[in-house]
């Protein structure tokens, strides 16, 4: 870099350069704020929705599964098991965990009660209602 | 060692190294139940090593950066630590309540936990990388509130140079964007939107000043080039890393319920942000060729050339992959996504890190660089460590793809398992590649113990 472009030259573009994204970064989360009501189901926010997530939570169910494609990469993609598997199956299947089918995959016996498994599934209701783009590609995950 | 505050630095950099041992065992587990997926269950579940493996990263990195911090400070701002007794009362309580927590991730189930944390009190848990219980969560903040306290104190009675204004600022920010791990809305929208403020704005907005920081105070050691020239770099790097970073942020906006501009906004913006990390490798390498010594600790300028490859690679190539909305339609949530993980953290963070140990150990055991016998174990290391990474980042790109294929792409979609049996054999490799890794790890820890001959007391 040559002399005439100065260090104090480039503090103030990296200090104007910031403050002015930081305020981009700002105004866009503002308007997302106002838009995400059309996009992000918080209309079916029930108090049952929001037991679910805690059910979810606090069984560390993103450390195997992703949720609209985020957590680990282990066990299938969880936004949209309501619309491939349905209610039913879903309960089913976390009751009768560990499979304990040799040298498979194994997911844990959480021991939820049949409330705590209503909840969980309104709560994968709720998530598969989110207008996500249309993500995923299929109904595979 | 010119200032004896400096000194603090030491047990920080031991217990970061630990840690970094603790975390790629995890991680050896966790390969292993990708192929054998019943291997330690149900004493281990995989979501159960998962976390360890995650935030053992995160912490060490966190003892390194602490660490690397109160190493420079003092010389950057030519006056002693404010607190050193502060520091190492810090280092104690951060290492306890690190230990504990990583204890009840293992001894009790993560339900049980949140409930003897707090967790129906302020309900934070269960998000990845913020799994941490209440009371950790509110530890780290009063952790890295006393630690920026000694920090800005220091600064504030010494010279002000722009490195440690660069990286006082990213330490600020990081703990300021930590605060985000508090908020968990109900709408899952919110929650996924906000916490991207904890983890983009650390590791794709404010950590890169302080691994510019970091990089550029090693620079100026190794190479003795000109501190003028090497801030304006400095400047110039972290410009670029925010310009690009901070709306690159919507790159994580795609799929998850917010409004589809961010479409635009992320796809534009985060194809740029190879830029900061393509700068930090011509600086890196422009730096030690117009260097006006031959410093002594070869190691040292290895890692620093290192970083910035690899960073370069890891975070900006790999990250461009799959950054482009069309592209990341498919690859969301895939072994791509990993692949890019693995590679970003080691180059950009463990890099940068290890470039501070290296340099600074040396100093702070009394000798300005380690002997040749120890430099070459230590470069060894290097080498293992970084092809290892390589491997393990080319084995799950490819898995990747095949998942990618065989999952989203075909006209006969398969299932989420079913793929992954088809691509086992990729997670066998990278369990391999696994492997050379840690021996890399052990030999680096072992470069330690290598006595010789050294050279030079004090630099």
């Amino acid at each position: 870099m040559s002399g005439i472009f100065t260090k104090s030259m480039a503090r103030n573009i990296f200090y104007g350069g910031t403050v002015f994204f930081f305020l981009l970064l700002l105004a866009l989360t503002f308007d997302t704020n106002k838009t995400l009501p059309k996009l992000d189901n918080s209309a079916n926010l029930t108090p049952q929705v929001i037991a679910g997530k805690k059910v979810w939570e606090t069984r560390n169910c993103i450390g195997c599964h992703t949720l609209l494609g985020e957590g680990a990469y282990f066990a299938p993609e969880l936004g949209n098991v309501y619309k491939r598997r349905g209610p039913e199956f879903i309960k089913a299947w976390i009751q009768s965990q560990p499979t304990g089918a040799p040298g498979r995959r194994q997911m844990p016996q959480f021991n939820l009660t049949n409330e705590e498994l209503d909840n969980l599934v309104a709560f994968l209701k709720y998530s598969s209602e989110i207008n996500a783009a249309n993500w995923p590609p299929n109904i595979e995950g | 060692m010119q200032y004896k505050s400096q000194a603090v630095a030491k047990p920080y950099f031991i217990a970061a190294i630990g840690l970094f041992v603790g975390q790629i065992l995890f991680g050896l587990i966790m390969g292993l139940q990708y192929v054998i997926g019943d291997f330690l269950f149900p004493a281990l579940p995989f979501n159960i090593a998962r976390m360890v493996h995650t935030n053992l990263l995160i912490v060490w990195l966190l003892f390194g950066f602490m660490g690397s911090a109160y190493y420079l400070i003092p010389e950057e701002t030519e006056t002693e630590l404010y607190s050193p007794k502060l520091a190492l009362v810090l280092f104690w309580i951060f290492l306890i309540a690190g230990a504990l927590t990583i204890v009840g991730y293992l001894a009790l189930p993560y339900a049980t936990l949140a409930k003897l944390t707090g967790n129906d009190i302020l309900e934070t848990m269960g998000r990845e990388f913020l799994e941490q219980p209440l009371i950790t969560k509110i530890g780290i903040v009063i952790v890295a509130l006393g630690f920026l306290f000694n920090i800005s104190m220091t600064l504030l009675k010494g010279r002000k140079t722009s490195i440690s204004l660069v990286l006082i600022v990213g330490l600020w920010g990081l703990a300021i964007f930590f605060l985000f791990s508090f908020y968990n809305p109900h709408n899952l929208v919110k929650d996924k939107f906000y916490w991207w403020w904890v983890v983009h704005l650390w590791v794709e907005g404010v950590w890169e000043l302080i691994l510019g920081a970091l990089l550029a105070y090693v620079l100026i050691k190794v190479t003795g080039v000109d501190r003028e020239v090497i801030e304006k770099w400095l400047y110039v790097i972290i410009t670029l890393a925010l310009v690009t970073g901070l709306i690159g942020t919507g790159h994580h906006y795609y799929w998850i319920g917010t409004p589809q501009y961010w479409q635009w906004w992320g796809s534009i913006f985060s194809a740029l942000e190879p830029l900061p990390f393509f700068a930090m490798t011509v600086f890196a390498f422009n730096m030690v060729n117009r260097r006006r010594r031959e410093h002594p600790n070869k190691a040292a300028v290895l890692w620093a050339l290192g970083t910035g490859v690899m960073a370069f690679l890891g975070a900006g190539v790999w990250g461009f992959l799959h950054t482009l909305a069309p592209v990341n339609f498919y690859t969301h949530g895939s072994q791509i996504t990993a692949a890019h993980g693995h590679m970003a953290f080691y180059g950009a963070y463990v890099m940068v890190v290890l470039t501070v140990i290296s340099y600074a150990m040396p100093i702070l055991r009394g000798r300005a660089a380690n002997s040749e016998r120890s430099q070459v174990v230590e470069m060894w290391s290097f080498w293992l460590m970084t092809v290892a990474m390589v491997f393990i980042v080319l084995f799950l790109t490819a898995a990747g793809i095949l998942q990618v294929w065989l999952q989203r792409v075909s006209d006969t979609p398969m299932s989420f398992m079913a793929t992954q049996d088809q691509i086992s054999l990729f997670y066998w490799m990278r369990e391999w590649a696994g492997v050379v890794f840690f021996t890399g790890l052990v030999l680096y820890i072992v470069s330690f113990f290598v006595k010789g001959e050294t050279k030079g007391a004090n630099a």
